[in-house]
């Protein structure tokens, strides 16, 4: 319990420090230790294949896209950057607090109704339940990495030059 | 419990980083970190419920949902800014059709 608080208030912390930094890079490496933090909370919590999922996946790849997007185009200068920081939290600083306000309330309604979902009866395995139970959801899967692969042709494709 | 009060903080950043910012990588930051407080979220509920193996089916479509939209925003991120030499959303208010 003490671990599960102490892992859960890392990534909190992670991601604030992802939000605010002012350096892209430092972002997109946040986002990764993020990752590798919800990693561990995942396997703590038992889901072994889904934290696997997400340590190659989420830590790995997607810092890497965001990475790769950064060294193509041209951030804000340091100075800017600061002077955008400080114009944004002179406007936004109230926003986080109503956010969180109408989230305890969210939490503390559903506590007060006291009515949970009844749990379906599933297999232990994670993957029986995949292959056998949630056939739909993996040609769900099928279709949008295709969709993916289709946009990705369709956005860097080189256009014809017209005559 | 514990893990709702979180999945409610880790919420309100992703919305802020979305909502206070006009640079789109920013915005797809935003995007990833309320990912992850919903991959939280499904994770603890199924730990709640003592449903682990379904939670992690779910879990796993919504990574490879989650890599693909990525993957997708970022080249048009990339696009835009071959376009109009910025990554303000402020400079791409006119649709081009």
């Amino acid at each position: 319990m003490f671990l599960d608080l102490i892992i859960l208030i890392l990534l909190v912390l992670t991601a604030l420090w992802t939000v605010m930094t002012r350096s892209l890079l430092r972002a997109s490496l946040g986002l990764a230790l993020a990752s590798a933090i919800l990693t561990l909370i995942m396997f703590n919590m038992g889901a072994s294949l889904a934290a696997v999922l997400e340590l190659s996946v989420c830590a790995g790849l997607i810092p890497v896209l965001f990475i790769s997007v950064i060294s193509l185009t041209q951030p804000l200068t340091f100075k800017e950057a600061l002077e955008h920081m400080h114009s944004r939290m002179a406007r936004f600083w109230v926003l986080p607090l109503i956010v969180i306000i109408l989230g305890v309330i969210l939490v503390l309604i559903s506590v007060k109704f006291k009515a949970p979902l009844p749990a379906a009866q599933t297999p232990d395995s994670a993957r029986f339940v995949l292959w056998h139970l949630r056939q739909f959801d993996l040609l769900g899967q099928i279709i949008i990495l295709f969709g993916g692969v289709f946009g990705v042709v369709v956005l860097f494709k080189e256009r014809k030059k017209s005559a | 419990m514990l893990s709702a009060i979180f999945v409610v903080l880790l919420l309100a950043i992703g919305i802020y980083c979305i909502l206070a910012t006009y640079n789109l990588l920013r915005v797809l930051i935003g995007i990833e970190i309320l990912i992850k407080a919903v991959t939280l979220l499904i994770i603890a509920a199924g730990r709640q419920n003592g449903n682990m193996a379904l939670a992690q089916a779910m879990v796993v479509s919504i990574i490879v949902m989650e890599v693909v939209i990525m993957t997708i925003a970022v080249g048009v991120v990339l696009g835009i800014h071959l376009h109009s030499n910025s990554l303000d959303s402020r400079n791409i208010r006119k649709l081009k059709g």
